[in-house]
């Protein structure tokens, strides 16, 4: 099942942020607002940063500076909120795989899962283009450009530490997601694509080019996108 | 101070313009809109006698650069804005410019027709073709004048290159080759080649979980053609240097303000993400543009900035609001004169601040029809921040968020600027004693 394709307008956002935080920030006195060292931030900052994470997923081509703004501040609330909330026994200090494996292992697995499947098919869903796939030899795997702590990615987000404030609302807002479309394994990522280095031979390009190619030269046909007048597109 | 006004022009167009651009010369202004047209104007030719030149500007050429498009690959709808528009340094009669949406870069050439031949053989008058057997003698067309016509016509379309929305694309100083920079990737193109570029930087992780940054503007150096710069969702800038190594993943030089401790909130990295970043015209310094001020860093100084400009300071403490309201991500431009002695940026309630660096004064002004009017002086606004407000002040509490001004040009020589606000664009020019 294909989405709709439309982007979502800003018109749609509105009813979306429904949460009573109007009074909330023009109290200059509240915590959220204060100039000092940040205190424990409110959950409603928390919600809305979920919201706000939740809204830019649901797009169809999320605005990818947008959700990663989003999905660091979110981080850094959730790090605010941490101690007041148990934790489940970590063994180590924090490493992304084990931390990982404690996420995955708690009640939250579900939403954590869909969190993780949510920002992992953001790359195959980029995949799909004429992109090259991060191939073994392209370069050292996460590298993380400026982050000097371990990226534990959206997983931790969502997890047990911040339980308390995950209520059943929160819950239901991803039971909305439907991923089928994310499911679909039929377009495998594609391999190296039309964009060659100085140091790729000819040979190589032309090969899975041809495929893309002619998929697109087939699309262009169908639709008739050589014409200047083109016709309406679904959806339109 | 600056611009008592001698001329302004305003101009209503049909959508919300998203890039201004002045041609090196600064003959030609260029908007781009969100309904994927550019609208070209040009400055009205002076007799030679006139020692003041007005800055009027005519369009000069309208044309629709971008459709809307579908990728079925993807179901997804690719906007038609155009995000940024860069002109070519003019080489003949005819002028060049770049234009990109989020995924595709075009190459328009805008020529001048104002000959047209008549006298063909082998058509008629009304360009039907003539049986050859009919034709008893030749004729040499002759060219005769005609209306001047404008034309705009698409040379290159450089597509399929960019997987992430398409921010900046900057022509090189060797005037062969550019660059197209997305969220992940800068790719440098040669002007005749449509079907390759060259990948020189990609910041994409392995792993999409693990991203925590994202490129948001670049710039080649005005005269060093293996250099350019980009700045980042975290407020840093990276300087390189094509001939280091084919891609530039490694910088040459990197650029970076410790965060003020004190300053610190939960919006720490949203505001000190970096929305644009320009060359000064000597080349030495880069300014760049962060949610609530404009830096400029020496190219030989990484540490910190030498000059930091507080646009609009008071809305430190509104942050949760515009963070609720997503303005804390909108993206505004900034601009150098000329001489690189004043800096140019917008801010809301359709105002835009200019700083002059060495006298170290600042001004706000306001475009807008009700406050400007020709051959009047464009009068500087004070936001009140709090307790007693003055009565030309405006207090915080009632700026207009929804006016926001995030394109502005200046002409390359002279004091004629142009501003966008929203669907209107606002030339003033400085009055000439």
């Amino acid at each position: 099942m294909l989405s709709k394709g439309l982007k979502r307008k800003r018109e749609e956002e509105e009813e979306k942020e429904s949460l009573a935080v109007d009074a909330l920030w023009l109290d200059p006195g509240h915590a959220a607002v204060a100039q000092a060292p940040p205190a424990v931030a409110s959950s409603s900052l928390f919600d809305l940063s979920v919201l706000k994470l939740h809204h830019s997923l649901q797009q169809s081509e999320p605005d990818l500076r947008h959700l990663v703004l989003v999905v660091n501040t979110l981080r850094r609330i959730q790090a605010s909120m941490a101690p007041a909330a148990a934790l489940p026994p970590v063994p180590s200090p924090p490493v992304a795989p084990s931390m990982a494996n404690n996420l995955l292992a708690s009640s939250d697995a579900a939403l954590s899962a869909s969190m993780a499947s949510l920002l992992e098919d953001l790359s195959h869903i980029e995949g799909l283009s004429q992109a090259p796939q991060p191939l073994a030899d392209e370069g050292p795997p996460g590298r993380s450009i400026g982050g000097a702590a371990p990226s534990l990615g959206a997983l931790d987000l969502l997890g047990p530490a911040s339980g308390c404030l995950l209520d059943d609302g929160l819950e239901g807002l991803f039971e909305d997601i439907d991923t089928s479309m994310y499911d679909n394994e039929l377009w495998a990522p594609a391999s190296e694509g039309l964009k060659p280095g100085p140091e790729d031979g000819p040979g190589k390009e032309e090969a899975p080019e041809l495929d893309e190619a002619e998929l697109d030269y087939l699309m262009d046909v169908l639709v008739g996108t050589q014409a200047l007048e083109r016709p309406p597109g679904p959806g339109r | 101070m600056f611009f008592h006004l001698d001329f302004f022009h305003l101009v209503r167009t049909t959508d919300i313009i998203s890039t201004v651009e002045f041609n090196h010369t600064g003959e030609l202004l260029a908007t781009g809109d969100k309904g994927g047209r550019v609208v070209i104007f040009q400055r009205e030719q002076e007799s030679k006698n006139q020692i003041h030149r007005r800055g009027e500007y005519n369009v000069y050429s309208t044309f629709q650069s971008h459709e809307p498009e579908f990728d079925y690959l993807k179901s997804l709808e690719i906007e038609e804005k155009i995000n940024k528009i860069r002109w070519l340094p003019q080489q003949n009669a005819a002028y060049f410019l770049l234009s990109t949406n989020d995924k595709t870069v075009k190459l328009w050439k805008v020529s001048e027709r104002d000959k047209r031949p008549e006298g063909y053989n082998l058509k008629d008058e009304e360009g039907r073709l003539r049986d050859p057997a009919t034709i008893t003698t030749l004729r040499v067309p002759v060219l005769r004048p005609m209306d001047l016509m404008v034309e705009a016509t698409p040379r290159r379309v450089f597509a399929n290159a960019h997987t992430y929305h398409i921010n900046s694309i900057s022509v090189n100083s060797d005037y062969e080759t550019y660059m197209s920079a997305d969220d992940l990737r800068i790719n440098l193109w040669n002007f005749e080649i449509t079907n390759q570029s060259f990948n020189i930087v990609d910041i994409k992780p392995a792993n999409m979980e693990e991203l925590t940054e994202v490129i948001t503007a670049a710039e080649f150096h005005p005269h060093h053609c293996n250099t350019f710069v980009y700045s980042s969702s975290k407020g840093t800038i990276r300087l390189c240097d094509m001939r280091a190594s084919a891609l530039c993943d490694r910088h040459t030089k990197f650029f970076e303000e410790p965060e003020d401790p004190s300053n610190r909130s939960f919006f720490s990295e949203i505001i000190s993400s970096i929305s644009d970043v320009k060359f000064s015209h000597s080349g030495r310094y880069i300014m760049t543009r962060d949610y609530l001020t404009v830096k400029v860093w020496d190219l030989n100084m990484e540490n910190r900035p030498i000059e930091t400009y507080q646009v609009h300071d008071y809305l430190r403490s509104k942050l949760c609001s515009l963070y609720e309201n997503d303005c804390i991500f909108d993206k505004f431009e900034c601009v150098w004169n000329g001489s690189d002695s004043v800096i140019m940026t917008g801010s809301y309630n359709n105002f835009f601040r200019m700083f002059d660096r060495n006298t170290k004064r600042d001004v706000t002004l306001e475009a807008s029809r009700e406050n400007s009017k020709p051959r009047a002086i464009l009068k500087p606004r004070k936001v009140c921040v709090g307790g007693k407000r003055r009565k030309d002040e405006i207090s915080v509490d009632s700026l207009d968020f929804s006016k926001k001004i995030l394109h502005t040009a200046w002409h390359p020589s002279e004091n004629i600027i142009a501003v966008a606000a929203t669907n209107n664009l606002y030339i003033f020019q400085d009055k000439v004693n």
